[in-house]
């Protein structure tokens, strides 16, 4: 078991998250390999949610320790980790191409946040790429509002995907969208994850989009309840199933062969 | 049909728009009309030609003592105070906004004093202006400044806290330091509705111009209005009223046309 952990890509000890009295969750333990498509579902309020903010870094834990690549996480969100959320993820007052290039700009100009001339160009051409990756390469000049539901989420993936993101996390991505638009995302969002080596938390509501999509799917749910204090008790992980094991070993031989027939898989940028 | 339902066409609410202003101006010229043949010596609503009279002498003859133009003199005054009085505002008053409504550090301190600071009348402490910046142009811009930054402030402050966490959280995961995510997120979010506040405190910054050149002045559209009063000239007065209306109102028309031109998605992304 100890050698196991050492090796794990991110490994979750014994994480506690309370807010005052009410404690959300409640002793974690995971080990996760890189590359795992995690899928986490339960009840609403359960903490899943939380979960994936701590994993983000947008919260830091009450108790117990989140290791990424055997270092601690870091206590705030940064470009190692790539995010979508279900609304709210992309910049409204940037065309489609510019929400993208955004984040080759950012990194690479600390004093502007904004590249000029040809570096500009540069990274304009890197995101078209991505952006004609995901289907919006007819859309670059298009603001948020005017595209769909489905088209914006595109966005937000191609976003976080330019990072090159060791983590992807996505919370219910996909709640707000139509069961049609849904299908196209996840067999947009399963070809992305074969191409990267990806690592990806996505929270749903969804339970056979939670079984058809992930390699392993986290269930939580509260074991202990308390009826005269129902906030004195934190959900865990009920049920940890792995899941598709044909699609980790397709994915495992796709790396094993040699680029020429991979082809246009190549990981992302 | 329901009155709650019925929409006037294009025709009709052009005729609806114009009706009251049509009505108001019907009415001065009767009531005008009816006092001037009372008594031709009537000052105090003067007929049209005698305002008309009033402009020809002030905007489009030398005045005899000082050689100048004064309508036109006074509106430049006026104006150039303003300005300076609303860029100042804005640019303090975005700088605390952003400050206070987007780090909290900086919030905890600023907030409060903001909220304090915006409840102290400014025509209270005119004043002190007039005693610590002297009677010359600096205390005049200062009442503007100190009558409005407040408010931008408090405006863009809630504005700023209104943005998403999402995208905040977004930007950081784009490699955004604090300085860059308040340059490329914040700033361009808070921009347009500086530009829709700006509009809102413009009635404002026109009450506290007036008010300090009505009190300390040589020139001004305030000025000028305060010192014909003692001889009752309404026909100088009712024009530098219309005009200063026209003034503001244009300026409203053009910031909303600057906010619309610059900022597209800010409109789209409301709905």
């Amino acid at each position: 078991m100890s050698d196991k952990t050492s090796s794990a890509f991110i490994q979750v000890n014994n994480v506690w998250q309370q807010y005052g009295d009410q404690v959300v969750l409640e002793r974690l333990n995971l080990s996760i390999a890189e590359g795992e498509f995690c899928t986490l579902v339960g009840a609403s309020g359960c903490g899943k949610s939380t979960f994936l903010r701590l994993l983000l870094g947008q919260e830091r834990a009450s108790r117990g320790k989140i290791l990424l690549a055997g270092e601690p996480l870091a206590a705030e969100p940064d470009s190692s980790r790539g995010v979508v959320f279900q609304r709210y993820s992309v910049f409204p007052h940037l065309s489609v191409l510019d929400n993208v290039a955004i984040g080759l700009e950012l990194p690479r100009s600390p004093l502007l946040g904004r590249l000029f001339g040809r570096a500009k160009r540069e990274a304009r051409d890197q995101a078209a790429q991505m952006l004609s990756k995901v289907g919006l390469g007819h859309a670059l000049d298009k603001y948020p509002a005017q595209l769909s539901g489905g088209m914006q989420q595109r966005l937000a993936i191609a976003q976080a995907l330019i990072m090159q993101p060791r983590v992807l996390l996505l919370d219910e991505p996909f709640g707000a969208l139509d069961p049609g638009i849904r299908k196209d995302m996840h067999a947009l969002l399963l070809d992305l994850w074969r191409e990267t080596r990806l690592t990806v938390f996505m929270v749903t509501h969804d339970l056979s989009e939670g079984f058809s999509l992930g390699t392993r799917l986290l269930v939580f749910d509260k074991v202990r309840v308390d009826p005269h204090a129902p906030n004195a008790f934190g959900a865990r992980i009920t049920y940890d199933i792995p899941l598709n094991s044909d699609r980790r070993a397709s994915r495992a031989a796709v790396e094993a062969l040699p680029p020429h027939i991979t082809g246009n898989l190549q990981p992302a940028v | 049909m329901r009155l709650i339902n019925r929409h006037p066409d294009r025709p009709n609410r052009l005729f609806l728009v114009l009706l009251p202003f049509a009505l108001l101006l019907f009415a001065y010229f009767m009531g005008s009309a009816q006092r001037l043949a009372d008594n031709p010596n009537d000052k105090l609503l003067p007929s049209a030609t005698q305002m008309v009279a009033a402009v020809d002498r002030l905007a489009f003859s030398e005045d005899k003592r000082s050689g100048k133009y004064l309508f036109w003199q006074d509106t430049s005054a006026s104006l150039k105070r303003l300005g300076m009085g609303l860029g100042i505002a804005a640019v303090v008053g975005l700088c605390l906004g952003i400050a206070a409504g987007s780090l909290p550090l900086f919030g905890a301190p600023l907030s409060p004093l903001l909220t304090v600071l915006s409840m102290v009348p400014p025509l209270a402490i005119l004043p002190i202006l007039f005693i610590s910046f002297g009677l010359g142009e600096l205390s005049k811009v200062m009442l503007i400044v100190i009558g409005i930054t407040p408010v931008l402030a408090r405006d863009l402050e809630q504005r700023a806290r209104e943005i998403p966490p999402e995208l905040l959280i977004k930007a950081q995961t784009l490699g955004a330091s604090t300085w860059t995510l308040i340059l490329r997120v914040v700033l361009p979010h808070i921009m347009p509705r500086l530009l829709i506040a700006l509009r809102l405190v413009l009635g404002s910054a026109w009450l506290f111009l007036i008010a300090a050149e009505a009190i300390a002045s040589t020139d001004g559209l305030g000025y000028r209005i305060f010192l014909v009063r003692r001889y009752m000239a309404m026909d100088v007065i009712l024009p530098y009223v219309a005009w200063i209306t026209l003034l503001a109102w244009l300026m409203d028309l053009s910031l909303r046309q600057l906010a619309r031109l610059c900022f597209p998605w800010y409109e789209g992304a409301k709905a």
